[in-house]
């Protein structure tokens, strides 16, 4: 036996979790997509006349602000869960620790993805006087 | 893997982290926005701590390395670059980029905060 590999293994690319290169793909069109988002955000902010909060409202009322940070949420945490979770494969030892390490961290990722998303959603669908 | 290579994946990694958590204050802060002025003005009191003020400038120094770094990552991607003495001098620019985008960022945050 040359390989270890089954024939349709080797057809299909993929290996034995079907998904590092779903991993890989992602990891890059989030960084691709975070470019222009944390540059919009960084600039947006330092070009905010102030930090109260009749100024913060209407700044996150107008709809591009509201889709910019709702993509900026979205991209952001998923960029973060797929990078915390290749730091926790490599320095969270034991496979016991190592699956409950990877299922809070999802958890606290997808908790921090909806409740940024709902934040502006309520913000600028006017339910914030 | 040469040692600039290696240095300059680990605080790759290290950055990323910190942006990590540097998003859990972003989405408290829009939290605090989304739950009335009241709200936001016990939020913007913690937002405004000389601990956090000292956190959003190692936040800075986060991103500036991240976002040079990660494109950096992103050429690589496209099969360029990465000849051992590529490598070595875009580890150097990234680092001299990064700091040069650091330092824009802190003047316009002094810029900004002399202005208020």
């Amino acid at each position: 036996m040359r390989s270890l590999r089954s024939p349709l293994g080797r057809a299909a690319g993929l290996g034995a979790a079907h998904t590092g290169v779903h991993h890989w793909w992602l990891q890059r069109l989030t960084s691709v997509a975070l470019v222009p988002l944390s540059i919009w955000f960084t600039v947006s902010l330092l070009a905010l006349p102030a930090f109260d909060h009749a100024t913060v409202v209407s700044w996150m009322a107008q709809s591009w602000t509201a889709v910019l940070l709702i993509l900026l949420v979205l991209a952001g945490t998923w960029h973060s869960q797929l990078g915390v979770q290749v730091v926790v494969e490599d320095y969270v030892h034991g496979s016991g620790a190592k699956a409950v390490t990877l299922a809070l961290s999802t958890f606290a990722h997808i908790v921090v993805a909806i409740a940024g998303v709902f934040a502006v959603l309520k913000v600028a669908l006017g339910a914030v006087a | 893997m040469s040692r600039y290579t290696l240095a300059t994946s680990i605080f790759n990694r290290f950055t990323g982290v910190l942006l990590s958590v540097g998003q859990l204050a972003l989405v408290y802060w829009l939290l605090a926005v989304a739950s009335g002025s009241r709200a936001y003005a016990h939020a913007h009191d913690i937002l405004s701590q000389p601990i956090a003020k000292l956190f959003y400038i190692v936040l800075m120094v986060g991103f500036s390395y991240h976002l040079v770094a990660g494109v950096r990552h992103l050429i690589w991607d496209t099969g360029r670059g990465l000849e051992r003495t590529q490598a070595k001098r875009s580890a150097w620019i990234v680092v001299i980029v990064s700091m040069v985008l650091l330092v824009v960022l802190m003047y316009c945050l002094l810029a900004q905060g002399i202005s208020r």
